[in-house]
């Protein structure tokens, strides 16, 4: 099992989602964060304050997968979310020690597995 | 250049309310900037409001410059003559047919002018650049508003053969909403629309943005009599009875339709509700009034459901909200115009076959000059820039792509830039 972590644009986000969708990839979390990884720094000017804002909006997708769907998740973060300028994000994966499903008290491999209604 | 003074004919009652019935109508453009700035998603707010609030300063503008004359002096049946260029001759001296100053009535009608132009906006949210934008609104002021204005007001041909429009059905209304469908057209739809759920980001703005709306619609309407004479008061009063039946009818088709009563179409409601008795105001009696709220309601409300199904990414709906309210309160003004409430003529149920057909023609003029001459005009600035951001700029948003700005900014990773750094000011985009 593995934690699949992917920052993204917000305008990427719903692309992503439907890519994710399309791998048959349910249950996902996601965040709105805000992050810097080497874009360029854009300008706003209020009543003659400018200001750099180095801190740009991002969302963060958090997907708990089997690691039969570890690559296309990734794959589904990296289709989704790219549009070939910096900018675009990053994709963390991190083993999982253990899963617990709330509702029925299932752990691991069963409890990442969707449910089929 | 002498100023035609204050002669007599001018009657204080009748100044001091269109003095504040113009602030009133000032008022409704801010208004349409919250309600149409909630209606967009939260990335593209500012530059929303900002189409509204540019209208104010270049319709203005082109009104004094130009618009007025074009609008108001004697011409031809079709638009007017320059002699009122840059406000020559308009002064304290009494409007013609009014007893408040000539200036005051400029003032008013500019109020009318801005608001219209901010109303088209709706059509090209989310995607239209700025600038291109402001050319835009600029000469369809001059060459859609003005020329409409004076069909209707100015003593155009609509007006001097009988056609009734008390407060602007055909400048405003049917003005806007037809231009908005051809503004659409041209320009095209957003990147995402039909593909993605592209919602309101923000009901209370949307509801606050058409109350402030109908208020003002009380000096819109409830001004346009010119003074404080009984079709004033009719059209005031009709202000306040017309969009409550179409909030009520609106409310029930909600709930029949979709189980809920939502906010964002209540807001649309009240805003149909002001454009249907628009044109009426002072024409028909208050409870005719209620009815044409009643009925009012259900051409716009089932253009806009069909309308979202459709490729047209007609944004904010001005041609259902304005376009089509304003069509059917001029026709409907043909049938029930009542000479005993209003002094100056009947509809077609009171016996006067003639007035329904003149309304009839100016509903087909109107909307096929305003859609005429918009799409073209939108046609040749497109030839000589492009009209919309590029699909990477709408992804972002327009608000920091157009303004270099953010609706809600948190501040959080904004860093003060000093001329003491030693850095490089930013360059203002146009002086690079």
């Amino acid at each position: 099992m593995k934690l699949v972590i992917g920052v993204v644009r917000p305008e990427k986000a719903n692309d992503v989602l439907e890519a994710l969708y399309r791998a048959e990839v349910r249950g996902v979390s996601m965040s709105r964060v805000q992050g810097h990884g080497g874009e360029l720094e854009r300008v706003e000017t209020y009543r003659g304050t400018t200001v750099k804002v180095g801190l740009s909006e991002k969302v963060r997708f958090e997907i708990a997968v089997s690691d039969d769907f570890v690559d296309q998740t990734i794959d589904a973060l990296c289709e989704g979310g790219r549009t070939g300028e910096v900018g675009d994000g990053k994709v963390f994966v991190v083993p999982l020690e253990r899963v617990v499903r709330i509702r029925t008290g299932e752990t691991d491999v069963s409890a990442v597995t969707p449910v089929d209604k | 250049m002498s100023v035609p003074l204050a002669a007599a004919g001018i009657d204080p009652a009748d100044t001091a309310w269109m003095l504040v019935a113009t602030a009133l109508v000032l008022m409704m453009t801010p208004a349409l900037g919250l309600f149409y700035g909630g209606l967009v998603r939260s990335k593209n707010t500012l530059n929303t409001f900002m189409m509204c609030a540019g209208a104010m300063g270049v319709a203005t503008v082109c009104w004094a410059a130009i618009g007025y004359s074009l609008a108001f002096d004697d011409g031809n049946g079709f638009v007017g003559g320059l002699h009122h260029a840059f406000l020559s001759g308009v002064g304290f001296a009494a409007h013609p047919g009014t007893q408040i100053p000539g200036l005051l009535f400029f003032a008013f009608q500019a109020t009318f002018c801005i608001v219209t132009v901010a109303l088209v906006s709706g059509a090209v949210v989310e995607r239209m650049r700025f600038a291109p934008f402001l050319l835009f609104a600029a000469l369809w002021s001059i060459l859609v508003y003005a020329v409409l204005a004076h069909w209707a007001f100015g003593g155009g041909w609509l007006q001097a053969n009988g056609t009734l429009d008390f407060a602007g059905g055909v400048p405003v209304e049917m003005g806007s909403g037809f231009s908005a469908l051809a503004a659409a057209l041209v320009v095209g739809a957003r990147k995402d629309y039909g593909r993605q759920a592209l919602l309101p980001h923000n009901a209370v703005y949307v509801l606050v943005g058409a109350g402030l709306l109908w208020f003002g619609w009380f000096g819109f309407n409830g001004g346009s009599g010119f003074g404080v004479g009984d079709a004033s008061v009719l059209a005031f009063v009709n202000t306040l009875l017309t969009p409550a039946c179409t909030l009520v009818v609106w409310m029930l088709l909600d709930l029949i339709r979709g189980r809920h009563v939502t906010a964002i179409g209540a807001a649309t409601a009240m805003v149909v509700g002001c454009v249907a008795i628009t044109p009426a105001g002072g024409y028909i009696s208050p409870g005719w009034a209620m009815a044409l709220g009643a009925l009012a309601a259900l051409p716009s409300y089932f253009l806009i459901v069909w309308r979202t199904r459709t490729r047209v990414d007609e944004t904010l709906d001005v041609l259902a909200a304005h376009g089509t309210a304003g069509l059917f309160g001029i026709v409907f003004l043909g049938l029930v115009a009542s000479e005993a409430w209003n002094g100056v003529g009947d509809g077609l149920l009171h016996g006067d076959a003639k007035q329904l057909l003149w309304q009839l023609i100016a509903a087909v003029a109107t909307p096929a000059y305003a859609f005429g001459v918009t799409y073209v005009l939108l046609i040749v600035l497109g030839k000589l820039m492009p009209l919309r951001a590029s699909e990477r700029e709408e992804a972002i948003g327009m608000d920091i792509v157009q303004h270099g700005e953010e609706a809600y900014a948190t501040g959080e990773g904004a860093i003060l830039v000093t001329p003491e750094d030693g850095q490089k000011l930013p360059v203002p985009v146009a002086a690079r």
